[in-house]
């Protein structure tokens, strides 16, 4: 009903609300994000960036509104949500691996068990991706035994081994000390560089500002501001922005 | 990127237009931004009630059918006339009952003194089991070959060295009451069960929470009794129900000390009649007392996750 415009974009969100409960999250949400761009996902804690992220991959019910993966609504209810997800891969904040199986196993699971690939080929492409986000020696370890930043690559390595369309990565740096963050970051720089499109919720304005090529500001649950880095950083044209910005300056992030 | 901005307004105002009142549903709590549900999500919320509707429908054929043909398979059984006098007798049943019933308070009344003398000997003995350090060695000791020992032992084997056994002793002020014995041998065997059901619970919480505990300077009996335990039984609950609801049966085997409870009562009245109906009904009296313990786990453990989960819907 609504694919009027045939749209070249990965991601669309038309108008999308969701509430929990009594409390608006998120409140006629419009997004579009273009194929091998990079959208940042900003504003302070409880914006509704998380949700966002969270209802694109399905894993909330949003109230209203439409969100469309390559064109195609995957809000209707009779979209399999499974095979959406299939599509989209996410790193979680926490990192969320599975701490009862190796590094190795946690990769390989979901492109052996859902997409079928032989467990020799899984291995040796879990390995590959391992090697080149500097993980080489540790598929066989446990993710209890990693590092922080090591266990948010393995996370990332997770969820690019089901080759995906679109990555969303909800504040992956926010659990890490900055030596780490930018061990994470220059991955995710790396993957812009391949031409990954990603929609990243992010506390890190500098990564931001580099490396998006759109930059939405949420408030209140609301897309107060939006475009490109040099624009939302440079010459906010909201006040709630430049305030939101100049407290980061203060606190010495930006 | 901004005349995109200007233009994703009107479209949207194009699709708030049909109005909310033809369904309650969509009515939200939240009417102080007065929002108005979208026809997309009213469309949303019917294609959902038809889907609901429909399975609805599927599953109450499917109960229908397979109901009838079990039904239709026992009366049409060339024994089923024979069976129905032996087991399904109402005479007998109506007979039976209150015997039965009051065979069952006795059921009862071992099940409430017996499982909480159960919870609490298996919680100590799994707190004694994880108890760490080379102080508590006999402790731990003693409590690995408890639950070995009463684990192991046929619950039958140990009421009768219980029950006669002990009056054989002939020991002054030990009570020879078989009820207060066959409890006692019920406690032995079942707390050896339910201790390691605690410990496998105390053993799943993660050691990053003792960490986080430790960290804050708590001790280790304070972590225990503040972090450890209140997730450890939790995680617990249901395989708890489980050999709760299987104590409830066992209570029947105090009969075998001359005890007179639900199973033995039926016993009696099968006896006289040479009728199996009355087992039928001691059977149907116990499922009955099963089910409204299940269903309030059920509703324990959901009323838990609600409040500690993220929500979302997967």
């Amino acid at each position: 009903m609504s694919t009027a415009e045939p749209s070249a974009a990965v991601l669309r969100l038309e108008a999308v609300r969701k509430t929990f409960g009594r409390s608006v999250v998120l409140r006629d949400v419009d997004l579009e994000v273009a194929p091998h761009t990079v959208t940042a996902l900003i504003g302070a804690s409880g914006s509704g960036k998380s949700t966002l992220l969270r209802c694109a991959n399905l894993l909330e019910e949003i109230d209203d509104g439409a969100i469309f993966l390559d064109g195609e609504e995957i809000t209707d209810p009779r979209v399999d949500p499974d095979t959406v997800r299939r599509r989209i891969g996410v790193v979680f904040q926490a990192y969320n691996l599975f701490p009862h199986m190796t590094v190795l196993d946690n990769i390989t699971l979901a492109p052996r068990r859902v997409h079928g690939v032989p467990r020799a080929e899984a291995e040796e492409r879990a390995r590959e991706l391992l090697e080149r986000l500097g993980l080489g020696g540790r598929a066989d370890e446990y993710p209890d035994r990693l590092s922080g930043g090591q266990q948010q690559r393995v996370a990332i390595v997770r969820a690019l081994a089901g080759r995906p369309r679109l990555l969303l990565l909800d504040e992956i740096t926010a659990a890490l000390d900055p030596e780490l963050v930018g061990e994470v970051l220059g991955v995710v720089r790396d993957l812009k560089e391949e031409g990954m499109t990603m929609v990243l919720a992010t506390h890190e304005m500098g990564f931001a500002r580099d490396v998006a090529d759109q930059v939405c500001f949420l408030d209140g649950g609301v897309v107060l501001e939006r475009g490109t880095p040099a624009e939302v950083f440079g010459e906010p044209r909201e006040e709630r922005t430049r305030r939101f910005l100049r407290r980061l300056v203060e606190a010495g992030r930006l | 990127m901004t005349a995109e901005d200007a233009a994703a307004d009107a479209p949207r105002d194009a699709l708030r237009k049909t109005p909310a009142g033809q369904d309650g549903t969509a009515q939200d709590a939240t009417t102080q931004d007065a929002y108005i549900p979208s026809a997309r999500r009213l469309e949303r919320e019917r294609i959902k009630r038809v889907r609901a509707r429909r399975t609805t429908a599927i599953a109450a054929v499917s109960t229908l059918v397979t109901g009838t043909a079990l039904f239709l398979a026992i009366v049409n059984s060339p024994g089923w006339s024979r069976t129905r006098e032996t087991f399904f007798n109402a005479h007998y049943a109506r007979e039976a009952l209150p015997k039965v019933l009051d065979g069952l308070l006795l059921n009862l009344r071992l099940l409430a003194v017996c499982g909480a003398a159960v919870l609490v000997l298996g919680l100590l003995i799994a707190i004694a089991r994880t108890l760490r350090g080379p102080v508590f060695f006999p402790l731990r000791a003693l409590a690995t070959a408890y639950t070995d020992f009463f684990r192991g032992l046929p619950l039958v084997i140990c009421l009768l060295m219980v029950v006669f056994g002990v009056p054989a002793l002939r020991l002054q002020g030990v009570t020879t009451d078989p009820v207060l014995l066959g409890g006692t041998a019920l406690v032995l065997t079942y707390s050896a069960y339910v201790a390691e059901v605690f410990r496998a619970g105390i053993e799943s919480v993660h050691p990053s929470q003792r960490a986080a505990a430790r960290s804050l300077g708590l001790s280790g009996p304070q972590t225990l009794r503040h972090v450890v335990l209140p997730q450890a039984v939790r995680r617990v609950v249901p395989p708890l129900l489980n050999d709760l609801v299987s104590l409830q049966k066992d209570t029947g085997l105090v009969s075998i000390a001359g005890a007179v409870d639900a199973v033995y009562a039926a016993q009696i009245v099968a006896a006289k009649s040479f009728n199996y109906t009355p087992y039928v009904v001691a059977g149907l009296v116990f499922v009955a007392l099963t089910i409204p313990m299940t269903r309030f786990t059920d509703w324990i453990t959901a009323r838990m996750d609600r409040r500690r989960a993220q929500g979302g819907i997967v």
